[in-house]
């Protein structure tokens, strides 16, 4: 890209050929990332660039009466103003499911930051500047913010002419989608039940919070197309929903991964990247566009909030007869990924239990608050606060330990799924239980541990200093998850890798390229290991990530290890063939082991599998390289049935179990987490040291939502009320406790590797184990979160 | 405005600021420093931590005028400070912190680094000379998006410098001005750690 300073790069690692898979080989990003080097989305730059701005609506929902840009488009350093009419095509609307998010606001706003206005202009305060001389006229409309005033007799309907796959079979069309699921016959078993339990919980939204806020950078390009330079975890679906709305065919639309600060499922959707591409075709110069905290609050989905109702019934020596649940998520005012966190919070909403008798309905809904999507954990994690509140309140009335009573109805290989699926892999439920309980646990009264006095860093309230023990009390609670892995429902989920095997220097090294989305979750480094273990080399190139290659799919659903890195293992396999087809050209003659051995690329040499050499690598590529680009697929799943919920939907499971240990100051409502142990199943660690580090963050984040994350909606004006880090808070590193993680390793058969996606289960148990806790410390019954000290105090 | 002080130990001038702008905007986009973060622009996060004056602070809360004559550390130039500090022996007494003479006396030494940077792997910067604290936080885990990772290794190397065997709960107070997203702190509370058991004087690359 000429005139740019800064782009990403190549990251080329040497290694032993050891550092293959299992090994903690270290990141090859890991030395630009500590030196500041490493080229993030909001560190791109060029020259001439100008800044673009977004003005995003001040009310949630109301017809646009009037736009009035003069004033803005008359200040000095602005170059260009565009509204909905500036749109160059007739398609105007893009999403990922369902095409219904405006790219501009067009005579309607339907939730608080809706962006309805783009400027550029040579410094990003003239831009925002000028963006607020833009005068908009409103007239509000009645806001839709829950399952009543949704479903209301005379509810607006937030959009007007639905026809989207779903609208055919949803009840009301401010119901985005719909799935229930029967099988067996859930009044009938509960005659069986000695104990029945029942609850609603309420799970808030959360923020994905990612520290690396939506930016990017947009240049024009001689031939009419546009360069995008961008943080996202789908380079080829960003494409897909970026072209038609610019007009311009996919080729023209050429996007390069830039550094990605965080994830965690808030870039599936698309945030700025149409708008700076907009700005840049129409001032013909580069754009740039990063949002701030405030701004990134408003520009990007959210976890659903949810209701759930559940129902439980057991028998007196502790088997589960039946469930019966509904799940209403509000989805807020576009689809995003909706519909399938519909089929992941319904498939998955009786946990890792087995209950053959279930009547399932999970539904989202359209309404004015905040759109929500994608984040990690995906509709599971609603669901599993909600399942194992109700599994600890039917160990209580039954008498029954809850590790026990959860293990004597754990899920094994070979269950059925409430969707009539079985599980096919190990399903180690109790195995996991089994082991976080026997963790030894933290000893009492740690804040005494100093010796004299009581170090209050150690204590809830901490260097508050608002108790040194006294009214503190300890609890200790359990939870277990299980999350799918990979897309699910029937979706062609692939990944596409290209690997260059040639001579360079007198070594033989590989050159991955992959469209795959490094969000920090540590792809690249996977694939540098797979590609040693694969090909015998030591020195390994990622390409960055571009749509010069074929799709990667996208970097969620825990499903990137196992799709792009089981698409770079598939590529090396096919050019490890093409390797040794060219030696045995070169060289069969001199040795009958390259006709009849099994041969394999070790150390940089071709061996056979009894450790013979016949030819260095070097020799065999010199003059020759080979270059293969191929697509990997997982096993074909299919839709959920509409009505029944059957079908064979989901790719691969995984599990994790949490032990929570909190200390509560009982007087002032102050939760100190003291631990929070995991055991997950990866079924192999292709990476032990990134493995852990992924539990560990999940498990966090899980922590976050029990005691403190949520974006709080004002129920009268639909506005967000805390879009800031000051009033949204996420733990810092003294809410953390200590993480010890057991990892156990059960390979599953149909998985490259034997592996399993780890990326979401610890977000799920994270969550009840810490209410579990709270609860067995209180002895309150708790069914929301976040809990907040007034919960605790009844204040 | 025209702001003039010594970035990494090298006199920088910018002109044409705002005085608006903010430190951490003339770094960024003034002097092509891009290494430290906006994540919040309201000193909440951590990501945007640098040295002025030797002292840990959100360079998005300081206006940039504010910094004029006086001296200011980035992660660009944290392996260069920790390597002059030890040669001058370090912080021994395990409590000294920089003075302020101390800190406007630092330079780096452009030769050495630019013979550095012809040394180093030009795509990955292996080789790269770094200090005790980058390399602890490669080897230990601690780096996954990253974003977060220069605010934190300034505050962590300043922590260092104060305290060379800092508790648990001592590292934990002194990043609890960083927020990190992606690890739940426990890499970052090993990389502290595992700096603080290497010490300042055995050099970078020794735990790989």
């Amino acid at each position: 890209m000429a005139g740019a300073t800064r782009t990403p790069t190549n990251l080329t690692q040497g290694g032993k050929t050891d550092a293959g898979i299992g090994a903690s080989t270290l990141r090859p990003d890991g030395t630009l990332k500590v030196t500041g080097e490493f080229a993030y989305s909001s560190d791109m730059w060029h020259e001439d660039m100008l800044w673009g701005f977004t003005l995003r609506s001040t009310v949630a929902h109301a017809e646009i009466v009037s736009i009035d840009t003069s004033e803005a488009l008359a200040q000095s350093g602005v170059y260009a103003v565009l509204t909905y009419d500036d749109l160059p095509t007739d398609v105007k609307n893009y999403g990922l499911e369902i095409q219904d998010t405006p790219v501009l606001a067009h005579g309607k706003v339907r939730h608080h930051g809706e962006p309805v206005a783009l400027v550029a202009a040579d410094h990003p305060e003239t831009a925002r500047r000028a963006a607020a001389k833009i005068k908009i006229e409103y007239k509000e409309l009645p806001v839709i913010t829950d399952e009543a005033s949704a479903l209301a007799e005379d509810a607006i309907l937030v959009h007007e002419g639905r026809d989207d796959h779903h609208s055919g079979h949803v009840p009301h069309p401010n119901i985005v989608h719909r799935q229930p699921i029967i099988r067996g016959n859930a009044d009938e078993a509960a005659k069986k039940a000695d104990v029945i339990v029942s609850g609603e919980y309420v799970f808030g939204m959360q923020d994905q919070a990612f520290l690396g806020p939506e930016s990017g950078l947009a240049v024009p390009g001689e031939d009419g197309g546009v360069d995008l330079y961008v943080a996202t975890q789908w380079l080829h679906s960003d494409l897909k929903q970026i072209a038609p709305v610019l007009g311009l065919p996919e080729e023209k639309v050429r996007m390069t991964l830039s550094g990605v600060g965080g994830a965690f499922g808030g870039r599936e959707d698309i945030s700025m990247q149409i708008h700076a591409s907009l700005l840049a075709l129409r001032t013909g110069k580069p754009v740039k566009i990063v949002y701030n905290r405030f701004e990134s609050f408003f520009g990007h989905v959210h976890r659903h909030p949810a209701k759930l109702w559940y129902e439980h019934g057991a028998t007196k020596d502790g088997k589960l007869t039946h469930l019966k649940c509904r799940i209403v998520l509000d989805g807020g005012a576009y689809a995003s990924a909706s519909p399938a966190v519909v089929g992941n919070a319904s498939s998955l909403s009786v946990g890792p239990y087995v209950v053959d008798d279930v009547e399932i309905e999970a539904i989202a809904l359209y309404s004015n608050n905040p759109p929500c999507g994608a984040m990690r954990g995906f509709g599971a994690v609603q669901a599993c606060f909600a399942y194992e509140a109700q599994m600890d309140k039917l160990a209580k009335k039954l008498g029954m330990d809850p590790v026990e009573f959860r293990q004597l109805n754990a899920m094994e290989q070979g269950t059925i799924m409430p969707t009539g699926q079985p599980v096919d892999s190990p399903a180690p439920v109790a195995e996991l239980l089994r082991r976080i309980k026997a963790m030894p646990l933290p000893p009492e009264q740690q804040w005494l541990a100093a010796g004299e006095g009581a170090d209050v860093r150690a204590l809830p309230g901490g260097l508050s200093n608002t108790t040194h023990g006294e009214g503190v009390v300890r609890g200790i609670g359990y939870a277990v998850g299980i999350k799918n892995v990979g897309f699910s429902e029937g979706f062609d989920d692939y990944s596409t890798a290209r690997v260059r095997m040639e001579v360079v220097g007198g070594e033989a090294v590989a050159t991955v390229h992959t469209a795959m989305a490094e969000v920090g979750q540590g792809g690249v480094t996977v694939h540098a290991q797979i590609a040693r273990t694969e090909l015998g080399v030591e020195q390994v190139t990622i390409h960055p990530a571009d749509t010069q290659v074929g799709s990667a799919g996208s970097t969620s659903a825990s499903r990137q290890t196992y799709m792009t890195g089981g698409a770079v293992k598939n590529t090396c396999e096919n050019v490890r063939e093409k390797v040794l087809d060219i030696g045995r050209r070169k060289f069969g003659t001199y040795h009958p082991a390259w006709a009849t051995a099994e041969l394999l690329l070790e150390g940089g040499k071709v061996v056979t599998d009894a450790g013979e050499v016949l030819a260095d690598l070097a020799d065999v590529l010199e003059g020759e390289a080979v270059d293969l680009e191929l697509e990997f697929r997982h096993r074909p799943t299919e839709a959920f049935d509409l009505k029944t919920g059957q079908g064979f939907g989901h790719v691969q499971y995984s599990f994790a179990a949490h032990r929570a240990v909190v200390e509560v100051d009982t007087e002032l409502g102050l939760v100190k987490v003291i631990e929070l142990a995991v055991a997950q199943d990866v079924g192999k660690a292709l990476n032990p040291l990134s493995v852990v580090g992924q539990i560990q963050g999940g498990t966090t984040q899980g922590l976050g939502v029990a005691v403190m994350e949520e974006i709080i909606v004002d129920p009268k004006t639909a506005k967000v009320r805390n879009p800031s880090f000051t009033d949204y808070l996420i733990p810092t590193i003294l809410d953390t406790p200590t993480i010890p993680v057991d990892v156990l390793e059960l390979a599953d058969e149909h998985a490259p590797y034997g592996l399993r996606g780890i990326g979401e289960a610890p977000t799920l148990s994270s969550t009840p184990a810490v209410l579990a806790a709270i609860r067995n410390a209180t002895g309150l019954e708790l069914n929301k979160t976040p809990v907040r000290p007034e919960h605790l105090t009844g204040t | 405005m025209r702001v003039t002080f010594t970035v990494n130990g090298r006199k920088q001038e910018a002109d044409d600021v705002w005085e608006g702008e903010s430190l951490l905007y003339v770094l960024r986009e003034r002097m092509g420093l891009p290494g430290s973060k906006n994540a919040c622009e309201q000193g909440e996060c951590g990501s945007c931590t640098v040295r002025l004056d030797g002292v840990p602070v959100c360079s998005c809360l300081v206006a940039a005028g504010q910094v004029e004559g006086r001296e200011v550390v980035t992660v660009e130039g944290l392996a260069d400070f920790a390597k002059q500090r030890a040669e001058k022996g370090g912080c021994a007494s395990g409590a000294c912190g920089t003075s302020l003479q101390d800190a406007q006396q630092w330079q780096s030494k452009p030769s050495d680094s630019e013979l550095r940077s012809r040394a180093a792997d030009s795509q990955t910067g292996e080789n790269t000379d770094l200090s005790p604290i980058q390399q602890a936080f490669i080897d230990a885990g601690a780096v996954q998006c990253g974003f977060c990772t220069p605010g934190l290794l300034v505050a962590a190397d300043e922590l260092l410098e104060r305290n060379d065997s800092p508790s648990d709960a001592d590292i934990r107070e002194a990043l609890s001005g960083n927020l990190c997203r992606c690890t739940g702190y426990e890499k970052i509370l090993d990389a502290v750690r595992l700096a603080a058991a290497r010490g300042e004087n055995r050099t970078a690359g020794q735990g790989a």
